[in-house]
């Protein structure tokens, strides 16, 4: 037995916190407010998603927690370990075996299937915050679907940059209705978010929860004439050698030397397993 | 108060209402798919499915509306022992209980406003069973289609017409459960084909 209640929470919060998670997943995209709870561990370290897998979590859950893709993070680390402690649940670094997965920043690179959820975390919610500061300015404007504003910003960019610059937290229309921020994924990771998993997101300081069902429609905002480009670095990876996802520059040396990495580890690593090789692999004689 | 009104609730409250709210959250995301869900038990005619719902979902700080033959001494009993929800009328219910026909007309519950379409009721419909024919069901959650049996279709075309704003159903028989939120279209098999 542990000494916490089950996932940590107490049972009053769990019940708030998963009515907020139904209402969502009932109204795609929309915000539903909750009264985010003080978590041991600061905002912007992962609250509201702390507290969306607490309410989510069964004793027979598998738990992955990735930071940048990454499993073995600080951040990755203490929230695996905190509900280790608190709900004494299995964990996994394998995006296959999880069953609940909480994320920083980047959608697996392994399709999830029914049966998983992806929690996501959130620093601010409101896609609209930075072009209008006030709460109940964006309330209404969401009321009424009054999103003008965001495609002039993505405009403004063209204008400014000759393309949309925005190339994370991209903001997407959910179901044909309301305009969401994915949390700040990549923009690379915006076609992934038509999936067959849960997803849910939480923001644990600007105590606003939202969810994205399964096989709901997620589009990217473009132009027709600047359609949606999920670009990525133009480099295959150098460990495991795919060209097909997100990866991560590492300054190697003094001399401006660099390498691309896949951020998902759990996925690079799988393939290494596998036998693929990049640019910079051990050969097969130093590795021995 | 009857001794039944104390007994009845979970065996292991963490534990056994996170296995039930994963069902209930599994239901509604997915329309169409039935999942278990037990664990509580209420005085009849309250379901097994419907009973722990309620448990995992509601408290204090959420009114209750128990209709018709589901609003006896017994069942209010239970409610103030366990849940210790408020019993108010239909127009205030965030949660409202019973069969389709006591249920009727669903225009009396709150559908939410524009700014937070969140402030509705979620409607538990208790069915005699639960079955995967009748009405075609698609939208969000659903890969192409889905069926399901309701006890009605006007109503749920009228109540998804309402998108964002509209109520949210879990349909419960037995120890079963099933789930209809707002975004869901219905129509009806026979005039499909």
């Amino acid at each position: 037995m542990s000494d916490y209640n089950f996932a940590y929470l107490d049972e009053q919060t769990k019940r708030m916190i998963r009515r907020a998670i139904l209402k969502g997943i009932a109204i795609p995209g929309y915000q539903v407010p909750f009264a985010s709870r003080e978590m041991p561990m600061p905002y912007g370290w992962g609250t509201g998603g702390v507290q969306v897998t607490a309410a989510c979590l069964t004793p027979e859950d598998t738990l992955k927690v990735i930071d940048q893709g990454a499993d073995d993070t600080t951040n990755a680390v203490s929230i695996r370990k905190f509900f280790e402690k608190t709900a004494e649940i299995a964990v996994t670094e394998k995006t296959g075996d999880a069953t609940v997965i909480q994320t920083r920043h980047r959608i697996p690179e392994e399709p999830l299937g029914e049966g998983q959820i992806l929690v996501y975390q959130v620093p601010i919610p409101e896609p609209l915050r930075f072009l209008e500061p006030r709460e109940t300015e964006t309330r209404k404007m969401h009321a009424l679907e009054e999103y003008g504003l965001m495609h002039v910003k993505l405009y403004e960019d063209i204008a400014r940059h000759g393309h949309i610059a925005t190339s994370y937290a991209y903001p997407v229309k959910v179901e044909g209705r309301y305009v969401m921020d994915p949390s700040p994924i990549p923009k690379f990771d915006n076609p992934k978010m038509d999936m067959a998993a849960i997803q849910l997101f939480g923001a644990g300081r600007e105590q606003r929860i939202y969810a994205v069902p399964p096989y709901t429609k997620v589009v990217s905002l473009d132009f027709e004439d600047h359609p949606f480009d999920p670009s990525k670095a133009d480099h295959p990876c150098d460990l495991c050698g795919a060209e097909h996802t997100y990866l991560d520059e590492v300054i190697i040396d003094d001399d401006g030397g660099r390498m691309f990495v896949c951020s998902d580890t759990d996925y690079c690593a799988g393939r290494q397993a596998k036998g693929h090789r990049g640019r910079l692999s051990p050969t097969e004689e130093a590795a021995q | 108060m009857d001794m039944q009104s104390l007994s009845g609730g979970f065996t292991n409250p963490p534990q056994d209402s996170s296995r039930a709210f994963r069902a209930a959250l599994e239901t509604l995301a997915r329309p169409g798919t039935i999942h278990d869900i037990s664990g509580a038990k209420a005085p009849a005619p309250v379901s097994e499915a419907a009973a722990t719902l309620i448990l995992t979902l509601c408290d204090p700080e959420t009114p209750i509306y128990l209709a018709g033959a589901h609003d006896t001494q017994d069942i209010r009993d239970w409610v103030a022992f366990h849940i210790g929800a408020p019993i108010v009328g239909p127009e205030r219910a965030m949660f409202a209980l019973g069969i389709w026909e006591a249920l009727s007309p669903i225009t009396a519950f709150p559908i939410g406003t524009p700014e937070y379409p969140d402030r509705s009721t979620t409607v538990i419909v208790e069915m005699e069973a639960l079955r995967q024919d009748g009405m075609r069901l698609s939208g969000p959650g659903i890969k192409d289609s889905a069926l399901l049996a309701l006890p009605d279709l006007a109503p749920f075309q009228m109540n998804a017409g309402l998108f964002p704003l509209g109520l949210d159903f879990y349909f419960t028989a037995g120890t079963r459960l099933a789930g209809l939120p707002r975004t869901t279209r219905v129509s009806d098999l026979m005039e499909a084909n």
